[in-house]
């Protein structure tokens, strides 16, 4: 049978990759995809420990976590759309009214 | 080595070669199909960990919905291939030492710590799966109310996506 700690270290390895991706990527849809493997990588965290544990509320948060997900992905969409339409541009660098 | 761990390892390796191209590819278009594959991979562990309900929701909601609204913004933009650009001297000699020692230091405390140790010896899949018919009685009983709570969420989304991506007349 597979150890717990196997599944956490998967998951601390995908949410790394996740952290680099979001930190190294240029495009603004690409972050956003970036975002969404860091909520990957903790789901999974959930699962292992719920099974570990016998507790069904991990699996309930990880139920959340995707409901939120999705309602995430959606308005983050949007703004992405309205930031290549007034923009026309989908680099973050060049996404810098607010930097200083 | 048996079955189960054998089937732990190639959805692993799937998994992390998923994220690195992820990371590597230029085309938005191919990183958003590596991240199909990472959330494909991630299915099947749930699987292995006997969470078939969350298993099914990962592949229709993540896998499906999600990932569908991504590429069909992909397309509809016609993003590109990024550019890449040197990043800034600050981030390369003071960010990614820092990195290194955060990790060092989690590290460092998990393995001398007693939630580690609990974390090391504990071993999933060693009872029958957790049902989908509990985890229903979870959800509509002692999280009744975040279940609503997020269908109004989900409202607002909509209604929010809508109003941003409407073209001003």
């Amino acid at each position: 049978m597979v150890p717990v700690s196997y599944y956490l270290v998967l998951s601390a390895v995908l949410f790394g990759l996740g952290v680099v991706a979001f930190i190294f990527k240029r495009n603004v849809i690409t972050i956003f995809m970036s975002i969404e493997l860091m909520l990957n990588a903790v789901n999974l965290a959930f699962v292992a420990f719920a099974r570990a544990w016998h507790q069904l509320d991990g699996l309930v948060f990880v139920f959340f976590v995707i409901v939120v997900a999705a309602a995430e992905a959606a308005v983050g969409l949007a703004i992405v759309i309205t930031i290549a339409h007034n923009r026309r541009t989908l680099n973050v660098e060049e996404v810098n009214l607010l930097k200083f | 080595m048996t079955i189960p761990l054998l089937l732990f390892f190639i959805c692993a390796i799937l998994a992390v070669v998923g994220a690195v191209s992820l990371i590597l590819a230029r085309e938005p278009i191919h990183s958003a199909l590596s991240l199909i594959l990472v959330m494909i991979a991630l299915a099947v562990l749930y699987l292995l960990l006997g969470a078939e309900f969350i298993a099914a929701v990962q592949i229709i909601v993540y896998a499906g919905a999600v990932m569908v609204l991504f590429v069909f913004v992909i397309m509809l933009l016609n993003a590109g291939a990024e550019e890449r650009t040197n990043w800034s001297r600050i981030a390369l000699w003071v960010g990614v030492p820092l990195g290194f020692f955060l990790l060092l230091e989690c590290a460092h405390w998990l393995y001398g710590s007693p939630a580690g140790a609990a974390i090391g010896t504990g071993s999933a899949a060693a009872t029958p799966g957790i049902s989908t018919a509990a985890l229903s009685e979870q959800l509509f009983t002692n999280y009744l109310f975040p279940f609503e709570a997020t269908s109004i969420l989900i409202l607002i989304a909509i209604l929010g996506a809508m109003v941003l991506a409407r073209r001003d007349e």
